[in-house]
C-alpha cells in the first residue's frame, strides 16, 4: 500500500530576497502514512522544505519555483494556502507565537472558529481532543502559564481537531526540557499510529528524534537531498557530522572505543545493538585507559547567595525562594531544570533586576547598595534573544554602548572595543550593520556588548536554544575560552551533554527551589533527582549499563574528557 | 518595580455583572457613555453619578484594586478644569445667559454660572467612569472580542482587538526585560537625568522593542493562517455566551437612558439645564 | 485572501501595534521644563507602524491603541483625541508607499516627504479634529481647545520629526541588502 501523499519533482525554489536558489532540484516521495525526518543544519533549506509542504511557498514566501510538487494531488503553485492547509496541519517551532486564543480551549478551538462551525459542535471536538490528549484541566488556563510539554501538546491538539492526513512538525524539541522532548516524541508516535497519518519531523537533534521508530531520513545541506535512507543506512554511512548534524552520542563512543559500526546490524537504538561481550569489553578497555585530566584548584568564593527569593505576584504557585549557594571564581556553572523553575528568576536576581527577598554577596560586599549600573560591571547578563538586547544599528555602536554612557574618552572606547571584537572574532565585521549577521553573530556582539565591560561574572540565558550544532560548537568553545582565560560563567541550559562536557558544575531547579549543587554527572547519576528536574540521562549511561561496565559514571566522565581534550587540539 | 507598574484588567469574579453577557455589558457601556457625553442635564448626570456607585459596590470591586487609576483621574480632572477657567472665565454666564458675580478679579471674575459649568463639565467626566472600570475589571477579553463581533464590528478588526489585549501583558513584560537590560548597559532613564538623555535612553528601550515585535507581527500572522484565520466571510466564537433574561432587561435600561436624554433635550430647549432662567 | 479589505499580517500588525501604543503611551512619556507638556515617545512609534503597513494600520493602530490606552489608564477615553490620534497614523500612512521603506532606502528625499507628510498630519489632527470634537461633545471653551491643539501639534511634531525620522532611519537601516559587504583584516 506504497501510495505517494507527497511528491517533489526536480523542484527549485529560490525566496525573491535571496539572489540563489534556496532549494535545488529536489526529488523526494512520501508515501501516506510514513513517518520522515528531515534533518541538516541551519540554512541546508529543510525549511524551506517545510514551507512547500504546507503552502507558505509560494502563498506567502514568493518566489521562484521550477519543476513540480504535489501534496495529496494538489500542485502547490495552484493550491491556495487555505485549502491546503486542511491537508497538512502545522505545528510550529515556537509554540509561544503559535498560541493565539487567551485561554487553552480557545486557542485550541482557533481553527474551527475560523470555519465558521456552530459552537456546540466546536466545543464537542475541542473536549473529545482535550480528554484524549489528558489536558482537560487546563482548558480554561493561558497558554503562557504552560510548562513547555504542555505547551507542546496544547499546540498538537490546536491541529489534530482538523485530522489532516499530514502532519508537520518544525523543530519541535528546540525549546523543551529533556523530559519534555522524550514525552512529545512518544506522543507524536502514539498519535501517528491511531490515526494513521503521515508524520513529518523538521529537527537537527538526531539523537532525539530516533528515540521512537522513524521510517526515514531525509538528510539535506546546502539546498540540496544528500541523503535519504533509513535511519540505519544513514548511521552506518557516518556522515552526519561532515555537515554539521551531530550523530548518536553512543555512536561516537562506540567509535571512539574502536568497535566497527559496519558490524553491527542495527545503529538505530541501543536497545538494538547486539549483546556482544567484545564489545562491551572494548568499551570497558577503552575507559580503563583512559587517564582523567583532574583540576583541582583553589577555590575563592566570588558570588554568595544567601536565602534569595522573589514572588512576582500573589498568584504565583510556585516562586522561586530560599536559594543558598556559593559560586567560585573561575567556575563555570549550569542552571538546570524544567520549564518554569524559577532558573531566569534567579539570573534577573542576581543582575538586580527584579528585587531580592535575600542576600546577595560579591568579594564580601552586599550587592543590594548597587545600582543595576554598578552591579552590570561586576556581573553581566546575556538575555536569550539577541534581538531584545540590541538597540544600536552598528556592531561597533552597540559594542561602544556601555562604555559611551559610563563616559570613557573616544581613543580608550576605541581600544577596548577593538580588543573586545578581536577576542568575540567580529574584529573583520566591525563596521557592518547588526542585521546582515547570523543569529551565532549576533549572540557573540551581545556578548561582546557585555564583555567590554569586563564584568567578573556572565551569566547567559540559553545561549544555545534552537541552535544547530554548528553554531551550537561555536558559541559554546567561545565561552570555554573565556572561562579559561578566567572568566565566571553561568547558563541556563536544557542540554545536558553541553552541562556535562563544559560546565563543572550544576544548579538544578524545581518548583522554585534549589534541588541540587554538585556536579554535572553526579546531578544524573540520580534518579530522584532527574525526575523532579524534569533531565534526562544521555545515551552513554544506557551505553554503559547496556555492556554492563563497571563504573558507568567514570565511562561518561571519560567520554566527556576525551571530547574536551579533542577540542583543546 | 512590577507592581506600582501595573494595568488595569480583567479580574475574574462572580458577582452579578460578570454573569452578564459581554455584548451586554458592551452596549451598556457605550450607550450610557454616549447618553452622558450628549446631554449637559445636570440632574441626570448626578443620577448616572450615584447609579453607577451603587454598581461598584454591588460587582464588590475593592477600592485598592482602582486606587492608583482614580487618583490619577482626579489629578487631570482638576487640571483640565483650571485650563477651561483661565482660558474663559466668563463661559459659564454665555452658556447660562445670566451673571451672579462671587469674587470680582477683572478678567478672573468668578461668577455662580461658571461654576456650575465647572462643575457640569466635572460630572461628565467621572460619571461614566465607574460603569467603563466595571467593564474593564469584570468583562474577558475573548468575550469581548465576540461582542464587538456582534454588534457589527468586522471579525478582523474584533480580532486585533482581541490580540491588543492577549498581548499588552507579553509587550509590558518585554518591555521591562528590555528596560532592565539597558540600565544595565548603563542607561539613565530616571528622573535625575537630564531631559536628552532620558530620550535616547528610551528609545534604546523603544527600538529591540518595535524590531523584535515585527518579527512576532511576521509569525503570528502565519501561525494564523495555517489555521485558515481570515478564510471565510464570517468566524465563530468559542467563548460567545447566548443572551440571557437579565442581558434584555440591562439593555431595556440603556436604551431608556438614552431616550431619558432625548426627552431632557426637548424639556431644557438644548444640552443644558439652565437652572437660572 | 487578497481581494479582502484586511490582510492577516494587518489584523496582527493592528493587534501588536495597539498592545505596544498602550505600553509606550504608559511608560514613555518624559516630562518636560515646559509645564503640562510631556514628550510622547508613542507618536512616532505610531509614525513608524503607519509607514511600515500604511493608512488602515495606521488609522486602526492609533485609534484602538489610543481608545485601550485611555480606558485603561483613566477609564474614560476623551473621544476627540483618540479621532485625532488615529487620523494621525492614517494621514502619515498614506505616504508609506512612496516611502517604500521596505527596500531600505530612507534618503534626503524621503526624510522630506516624511517631515512634510507628519507635519500636515498633526495639523490636521490637533488643530482641527481634537478642537472641533472638543467643542461639539464637550462644549469646551473655543479658545482653550485650539491653544491645546496648537501645543499639541508643535511638541508632536517636533518629536515625530527628530524621534521618528531616527525610527524610520533604523528601520530602513535593517533591511540593507547583504551582498555589499566586505569583511576587513
Amino acid at each position: 500500500m506504497t501510495e505517494p501523499i507527497i511528491t517533489f519533482k526536480n523542484f527549485s525554489f529560490k525566496y525573491d530576497s535571496q539572489a540563489f536558489p534556496t532549494l535545488q532540484d529536489i526529488n523526494l516521495t512520501i508515501n501516506r502514512g510514513e513517518k520522515i525526518l528531515i534533518a541538516g543544519p541551519s540554512g541546508s533549506g529543510k525549511s524551506t522544505i517545510g514551507r512547500c509542504i504546507n503552502g507558505l511557498i509560494p502563498n506567502i514566501d514568493t518566489g521562484t519555483i521550477t519543476g513540480e510538487c504535489l501534496i495529496n494531488g494538489k500542485n502547490i503553485k495552484e493550491t491556495d494556502l487555505f485549502d491546503l492547509s486542511f491537508t497538512t496541519s502545522t505545528i510550529l517551532q515556537d509554540t509561544d507565537s503559535q498560541f493565539i486564543g487567551l485561554t487553552v480551549g480557545e486557542d485550541i478551538a482557533f481553527a474551527l472558529e475560523n470555519d465558521c462551525r456552530p459552537q456546540n459542535k466546536i466545543r464537542q471536538t475541542v473536549h473529545r481532543w482535550a480528554d484524549k490528549l489528558e489536558i482537560s484541566d487546563l482548558l480554561k488556563q493561558a497558554p503562557q502559564s504552560l510548562s513547555g510539554g504542555q505547551k507542546q501538546t496544547v499546540a498538537l491538539a490546536g491541529v489534530l481537531i482538523d485530522e489532516s492526513p499530514i502532519m508537520l512538525f518544525d523543530e519541535p524539541l528546540a525549546n523543551l526540557d529533556p523530559a519534555s522532548g522524550m514525552k512529545t516524541m512518544a506522543l507524536i508516535d502514539q498519535i501517528q499510529k491511531e490515526l494513521n497519518a503521515t508524520v513529518i519531523i523538521i529537527e537537527h537533534r538526531l539523537e532525539e528524534v530516533l528515540s521512537q521508530p522513524i521510517d526515514r531520513v531525509v538528510l539535506v545541506n546546502d539546498g540540496k537531498i544528500i541523503a535519504d535512507k533509513s535511519p540505519n543506512d544513514l548511521l552506518h554511512q557516518n556522515k552526519l557530522e561532515d555537515i554539521g548534524v551531530r550523530s548518536p552520542l553512543y555512536l561516537t563512543a562506540l567509535t571512539k572505543a574502536g568497535v566497527d559500526l559496519d558490524a553491527i546490524p542495527d545503529l538505530t537504538s541501543i536497545k538494538a545493538l547486539p549483546d556482544d561481550e567484545k564489545i562491551g569489553q572494548k568499551l570497558q578497555k577503552w575507559a580503563d585507559d583512559a587517564s582523567l585530566t583532574s583540576k583541582k584548584e583553589e577555590k575563592q568564593p566570588l558570588l554568595e547567595l544567601k536565602g534569595v527569593g522573589h514572588r512576582y505576584n500573589h498568584l504565583q504557585v510556585n516562586p522561586l525562594r530560599d536559594v543558598t549557594a556559593t559560586i567560585n571564581k573561575g567556575d563555570f556553572v549550569s542552571i538546570v531544570g524544567q520549564n518554569g523553575a524559577g532558573k531566569t528568576t534567579l539570573c534577573r536576581l542576581i543582575c538586580g533586576f527584579i528585587p531580592n527577598e535575600g542576600k546577595i554577596l560579591f568579594d564580601d560586599d552586599d550587592l543590594s547598595q548597587y545600582s543595576i549600573k554598578q552591579i552590570s560591571e561586576k556581573i553581566g547578563y546575556v538575555m536569550q534573544d539577541p534581538n531584545q538586547m540590541i538597540s544600536q544599528k552598528m556592531i561597533f555602536d552597540e559594542v561602544a554602548l556601555g562604555l559611551c554612557l559610563r563616559g570613557y574618552s573616544k581613543d580608550e572606547i576605541k581600544d577596548k572595543v577593538f580588543k573586545t571584537l578581536k577576542i568575540c572574532g567580529l574584529y573583520p565585521y566591525r563596521h557592518w550593520p547588526i542585521s546582515a549577521l547570523s543569529f551565532g553573530q549576533k549572540k557573540r556582539v551581545t556578548i561582546a556588548a557585555i564583555l567590554v565591560l569586563e564584568p567578573d561574572v556572565i551569566i547567559l540565558d540559553e545561549p544555545t536554544a534552537g541552535q544547530d550544532w554548528k553554531t551550537y560548537t561555536e558559541i559554546m568553545s567561545f565561552l570555554k575560552k573565556l572561562n579559561e582565560q578566567g572568566k565566571t560563567i553561568m547558563i541556563i541550559t536544557h542540554d545536558m551533554y553541553l552541562m556535562m562536557e563544559y560546565t563543572n558544575r550544576s544548579l538544578a531547579f524545581a518548583d522554585g527551589k534549589l534541588i541540587a549543587d554538585t556536579e554535572p554527572i553526579r546531578l544524573l547519576t540520580e534518579k530522584s533527582l532527574i525526575k523532579k528536574a524534569s533531565l534526562k540521562r544521555t545515551s552513554l549511561y544506557d551505553l554503559a549499563h547496556k555492556y554492563n561496565l563497571r563504573d558507568p559514571n567514570y565511562f561518561v566522565r571519560a567520554y566527556v574528557d576525551s571530547e574536551r581534550t579533542s577540542q583543546n587540539a | 518595580m512590577h507592581d506600582q507598574n501595573q494595568i488595569l484588567g480583567y479580574q475574574p469574579g462572580t458577582s452579578f455583572i460578570y454573569q452578564l453577557n459581554a455584548t451586554t455589558k458592551l452596549i451598556f457601556m457605550l450607550l450610557v457613555s454616549a447618553a452622558c457625553m450628549i446631554t449637559y442635564d445636570t440632574r441626570f448626570l448626578l443620577a448616572i453619578c450615584v447609579f453607577s456607585i451603587i454598581l461598584f459596590k454591588e460587582a464588590q470591586i475593592k477600592w485598592s484594586q482602582i486606587s492608583f487609576i482614580v487618583k490619577f483621574i482626579v489629578a487631570f480632572m482638576i487640571l483640565n478644569l483650571i485650563f477651561v477657567y483661565l482660558f474663559q472665565p466668563t463661559y459659564g454666564q454665555e452658556i447660562y445667559h445670566s451673571r451672579s458675580i462671587i469674587i470680582h478679579a477683572g478678567y478672573f471674575t468668578l461668577t455662580i454660572q461658571e461654576v456650575f459649568y465647572l462643575f457640569n463639565l466635572l460630572l461628565k467626566y467621572i460619571c461614566s467612569i465607574p460603569i467603563v472600570l466595571l467593564f474593564l475589571l469584570t468583562t474577558n477579553p475573548s468575550q469581548f472580542a465576540a461582542s464587538l463581533n456582534k454588534i457589527g464590528i468586522s471579525y478582523n478588526i474584533s480580532y486585533a482587538v482581541a490580540l491588543a489585549l492577549r498581548y499588552i501583558p507579553d509587550i509590558q513584560n518585554s518591555y521591562w526585560a528590555i528596560s532592565a537590560a539597558q540600565q544595565a548597559r548603563g542607561n539613565e532613564l530616571s528622573k535625575k537625568a537630564k531631559l536628552s538623555q532620558r530620550i535616547k535612553g528610551t528609545l534604546n528601550i523603544i527600538m529591540p522593542l518595535i524590531f523584535s515585535s515585527l518579527e512576532r507581527i511576521d509569525t503570528i500572522s502565519t501561525a494564523m493562517q495555517l489555521r485558515r484565520f481570515g478564510s471565510k466571510k464570517k468566524r465563530t466564537w468559542y467563548v460567545a455566551r447566548s443572551f440571557k433574561k437579565e442581558d434584555y432587561w440591562v439593555m431595556g435600561l440603556s436604551v431608556l437612558s438614552i431616550l431619558i436624554v432625548i426627552l431632557l433635550w426637548q424639556l431644557n430647549h438644548g444640552r443644558f439645564y439652565n437652572p437660572f432662567m | 485572501m487578497k481581494k479582502q479589505g484586511l490582510s492577516v499580517k494587518n489584523v496582527v500588525a493592528i493587534g501588536i501595534g495597539s498592545a505596544i501604543y498602550v505600553i509606550l503611551a504608559r511608560f514613555t512619556s518624559i516630562p518636560t521644563p515646559i509645564p503640562n507638556t510631556n514628550i510622547e515617545l508613542v507618536f512616532p512609534f505610531l509614525a513608524l507602524f503607519a509607514a511600515i503597513y500604511g493608512a488602515k494600520v495606521g488609522f486602526a493602530v492609533g485609534f484602538i491603541g489610543h481608545t485601550l490606552s485611555d480606558f485603561i489608564m483613566y477609564g474614560q477615553t476623551w473621544w476627540s483625541w483618540v479621532l485625532a490620534t488615529g487620523v494621525l497614523g492614517l494621514i502619515i500612512g498614506l505616504a508609506c508607499k512612496k516611502l517604500d521603506l521596505k527596500n531600505g532606502i530612507f534618503g534626503i528625499k524621503q526624510i522630506l516627504l516624511f517631515s512634510i507628510t507628519q507635519i500636515i498630519a498633526n495639523i490636521i489632527a490637533w488643530i482641527i479634529v481634537t478642537p472641533i470634537g472638543d467643542i461639539i461633545i464637550y462644549s469646551e471653551p473655543v479658545n482653550k481647545v485650539f491653544v491645546q491643539g496648537i501645543s499639541a501639534t508643535l511638541s508632536n511634531g517636533i518629536t515625530i520629526l527628530i524621534v521618528g525620522t531616527l525610527l524610520l532611519k533604523a528601520y530602513a537601516g535593517t533591511k540593507i541588502k547583504k551582498g555589499s559587504l566586505r569583511k576587513e583584516d
